[in-house]
């Protein structure tokens, strides 16, 4: 019933989604559409990481790495083949090809959350170096020169049959929302799966999901990898929605950027991750305009703020009080009830003992659900 | 035989960096078990004050060596009472908050000085030649002083009762506040004292880097790989991992040129991280400092 | 005494060392299929460590483990589990922020399809009376509530061979008398090995118990024989007043 409920409410914001997509390019102008497109873009990357770290438990603070490497490798591969439909499928792979590799390391060798946080983030730093020294006709791939800090102009898509007929950016918006939307459901109908709550299991308790003889180590590689592939699959739409792809996708801001998307919409949740990277993205777009306060600043403090004060984030704590005021209510109804049944009832003798029972009742608010926890 | 001489002093010189931009991050690490994602912007923080106060007209050794190391070693006391003291234990939390502040001094210091470098200072001391090579001498005091240092920590460690205790802390927290320590103060100091090392390490390679908002980035990557491959222990860590890596990077940089350098540098860590999960000192070498 | 059957499990010399302590000191150890086997001991005897020693948490430093002639010594703890193992820690492990229904459900769902893990479950809530609190997060329960929840686990899996470290502890008395009454069911058909230092609770279920005293094996007997041995008396029950 539960579950059922949690479908209804998946199946209910992609329709939002979808009716988005249909609705936004007739009312909204062109500059919106292209900047939206972009934003869609680091919504799915956010996306990646609510399900890696959201749902796996996987402290990855290098999420960005394998969206770097996807619009890379998205890049790269159109050039060389002339068209995009392979490339899309190229980047997704080398993105989970990559995650395989770390992964592999990481987890066969049981590093720590701790450990893990560090080598993720020092593996996007170390790409970053590395790419941003790549300028000049030595460093290339096949017909790709790879451009050093000034990055790679990224083909757009074109149709899957003709490489010749080009997408306009109003046409790469449909994508980019179509795309977030399968990704969305994908990954949503992935933490319902077998695999997904073993990965949900593994992030409540690594040791009892390995009594119940689980291999944790292949579980977390395994979400990773497909973590790995969303966020590919979004350095594909990021690079298709600037038209260029530069080292900046490694670098430590949009690592950061990455990590409070997610802090701040809320671990657990996929919707959450998303919308905190639509807001931090039109946020960060206001402050870029005026330059008295400085992006790092905000998001510093926003991080800040947020582990020390709202640490589940926003959607998991409205959740939170949601369900807090629905117990209350409850509670409440149920002792109107009584007092009403006591009234009719006229049984005087019980009114004393019903009264004084009645405050201690509606006291906190988890109390009426702990079907008798006597702790 | 001079080139020989050269390169070697350059490999030295790049095992000396790594030791020096780690040598903070690994006290605060491996006394603490606690890792600063600000450390970058703390060795930014020494870089800073020693641009501001050379232009404004401080003796430049003064500068790198008194005044950095205490501006950085105030900060980092501050930021211990204020932000991490509420969050030890809560390790996730804790690199959060960190990687939050390191943001909050980019943010900071780009408002104030601006994003772009601020006034450099040049190397001093000139050049030394050997034979048909030279070779700076600021980069070789900077060898010298990253060898210092090094001793001076284990001077510390092992003959001050701040040493005792840390080291304590080192193999058992529980153990230490159960004896009565306070670690709370412990604490306070040795991240005062680990932030005091990084200021000093910014400072002393500013002249050699420049300084800009977001140099941070630059080292933290280098500074976690060599501390997260060298393990727990502060100096054995330290040096084995420094050396490790920084000779790989030399090495491999002479042949083939920087960026294959640094590839080398991270297949190594990667490779050595698969072996010993947790660090050369975590699975040679436990019980050195 | 049930020692017609095969041996299920056996250590040879194990020991395990931390620093300079030996807290399992060169142990061999012998378990019969169909057997109920009690393993006590004073704190510090290492029967814990032992038993971690038996599920691959912890690698031994010495000595050798062998389940159904395989070796496991230096297996992980998902493949000793692999081989139809059950096995319950001391320290409630539980995903505390699942349902109780899912913390069952992903044990049955392991080895089983999807349709019969669910009636699987329904079997177990029933079997363990969970059916209740189905669907309150386990962190929310009680202690002893939790303690089932995980004998529910390891249950659910339909092991051959269980391992359970004290699965008592913290329960009151009726729920003890019912977790010694699961355990004698759960013996019908499988071997089971359970650490426990609760002497009321080992009279209720034990034929062999195993007293550990300083990282080796004292003896070996039924509970009114250590009863009444004056060593075990003298390293155990003396130790309890």
């Amino acid at each position: 019933m539960i579950l059922a409920r949690d479908v209804r409410g998946t199946l209910a914001i992609a329709a939002v989604g979808v009716l988005f997509m249909l609705i936004a390019p007739s009312v909204l102008e062109l500059f919106t559409i292209i900047n939206l497109t972009t934003a869609i873009a680091l919504a799915v990357l956010a996306l990646s990481l609510a399900l890696v770290w959201g749902y796996g438990g996987i402290l990855c603070f290098g999420q960005n790495a394998f969206f770097g490497i996807g619009a890379y490798a998205y890049t790269i591969a159109a050039i060389n083949f002339g068209g995009s439909s392979w490339a899309i499928l190229v980047a997704i792979l080398v993105a989970v090809a990559f995650a395989v590799v770390i992964g592999y390391v990481m987890f066969y060798g049981r590093v720590s959350d701790v450990y893990l946080a560090v080598i993720t983030l020092t593996v996007s730093l170390i790409l970053y170096s590395l790419i941003r020294r790549t300028s000049g006709p030595d460093y290339k791939i096949g017909k790709s020169l790879l451009g050093g800090f000034n990055g790679i102009t990224s083909p757009p898509i074109n149709l899957p049959w003709d490489p010749s007929f080009v997408l306009f950016p109003e046409h790469v918006f449909y994508v980019a929302m179509g795309a977030l939307v399968v990704a969305y459901l994908f990954t949503s109908w992935l933490t319902r799966t077998h695999f997904g709550r073993v990965c949900v299991s593994i992030r409540e308790n690594e040791l009892r999901a390995e009594l119940l003889g689980y291999d944790v180590r292949l579980y977390k590689l395994g979400i990773f990898a497909v973590g790995a592939g969303v966020a590919g699959l979004a350095g594909v739409l990021f690079c298709n929605g600037v038209g260029r792809v530069t080292p900046d996708v490694f670098n430590l801001y949009n690592a950061a950027l990455t990590i409070i998307w997610v802090i701040v919409g809320g671990r657990g949740t996929l919707i959450g991750p998303i919308l905190g990277a639509f807001g931090l993205f039109y946020l960060t777009s206001a402050l870029g305009t005026q330059s008295t306060v400085n992006n790092n600043l905000v998001l510093g403090i926003i991080l800040v703020v947020f582990v020390l004060g709202v640490p589940k984030g926003v959607i998991p704590t409205l959740a939170g009080w949601m369900a807090a005021r629905r117990t209350r209510r409850a509670l409440r109804a149920r002792e109107r009830r009584m007092r009403l049944r006591r009234a009719r009832g006229g049984g005087g003798r019980n009114d004393g003992a019903g009264a004084g029972a009645g405050p201690g009742g509606g006291g906190p608010a988890g109390a009426g659900r702990g079907a008798g926890a006597p702790e | 035989m001079d080139l020989v001489a050269a390169v070697g002093l350059q490999i030295l010189y790049g095992i000396a960096n790594l030791a020096l931009i780690s040598l903070g991050l690994a006290i605060i690490f491996g006394m603490m078990r606690v890792i600063n994602l600000a450390h970058g912007e703390f060795l930014m923080l020494g870089g800073y004050t020693v641009v501001i106060a050379a232009n404004a007209g401080v003796n430049l050794w003064v500068a790198m060596l008194i005044l950095a190391p205490l501006v950085v070693g105030v900060i980092g006391v501050v930021v211990e009472r204020l932000l991490i003291r509420w969050l030890y234990g809560r390790m996730i939390d804790t690199l959060l908050a960190t990687w939050g502040l390191s943001l909050l001094f980019i943010g900071i210091v780009t408002s104030i000085f601006g994003a772009s470098t601020a006034t450099t200072i040049s190397p001093p001391l000139g050049v030394v030649s050997i034979g048909e090579y030279t070779s700076s001498a600021y980069e070789l005091l900077l060898i010298g002083i990253t060898v210092a240092l090094g001793i001076a920590v284990f001077l510390v460690l092992k003959m001050t009762s701040l040493g005792l205790v840390a080291r304590g802390t080192m193999q058992n927290a529980e153990m230490a506040s159960a004896l009565g320590v306070s670690t709370s103060r412990v604490y306070m100091i040795t991240f005062g004292i680990g932030a005091a090392i990084s200021g000093l390490a910014g400072g002393l390679l500013a002249p050699v880097t420049g300084v800009l908002p977001t140099i941070g980035a630059v080292y933290i990557a280098k500074a976690f790989i060599t501390v997260i491959s060298g393990g727990a222990a502060i100096l054995a860590g330290t040096a084995s991992a420094s050396v490790l890596l920084g000779g790989v990077n030399g090495i491999a940089a002479f042949l083939t040129g920087p960026t294959i350098g640094e590839v080398a540098l991270l297949v190594t860590a990667i490779v050595l991280l698969r072996l010993m999960p947790r660090g050369i000192t975590g699975g040679l070498f436990r019980k050195s400092l | 005494m049930r020692q017609g059957g095969e041996v299920v499990l056996e250590t040879r010399g194990l020991s395990m060392h931390f620093g300079g302590v030996r807290a399992v000191d060169r142990v061999d150890f012998a378990l019969y299929e169909h057997e109920l086997r009690c393993l006590i001991g004073p704190n510090g005897a290492g029967k814990s460590t032992f038993f971690k020693c038996l599920t691959g948490q912890l690698r031994p430093s010495a000595g050798s483990v062998v389940i159904r002639d395989l070796h496991v010594t230096d297996r992980e703890p998902f493949e000793v589990a692999a081989l139809g193992v059950g096995i319950k820690t001391q320290v409630p492990n539980v995903f505390e922020g699942l349902a109780v229904e899912e913390n069952i459900w992903l044990s049955a769902r392991r080895w089983h399809p999807p349709a019969r893990s669910r009636s699987l479950t329904a079997e177990t809530l029933e079997r363990l009376q969970l059916g209740d609190i189905r669907s309150s997060p386990v962190g929310r329960l009680a202690h002893g509530q939790r303690q089932w929840v995980e004998l529910g686990m390891v249950v659910a899996a339909e092991p051959w061979l269980v391992l359970l470290d004290e699965p008592a502890a913290g329960m009151t008395h009726e729920e003890t008398v019912r977790t010694a009454e699961l355990i004698r069911e759960i013996n019908r058909t499988a071997t089971l090995i359970v650490v426990e230092h609760d002497m009321q609770f080992i009279r209720m279920i034990s034929h062999l118990v195993t007293v550990f005293h300083e990282g080796r094996i004292l003896m070996e007997d039924t509970m009114e024989a250590i009863s009444a041995d004056p060593r075990a008396r003298e390293v155990y029950l003396g130790h309890r007043g």
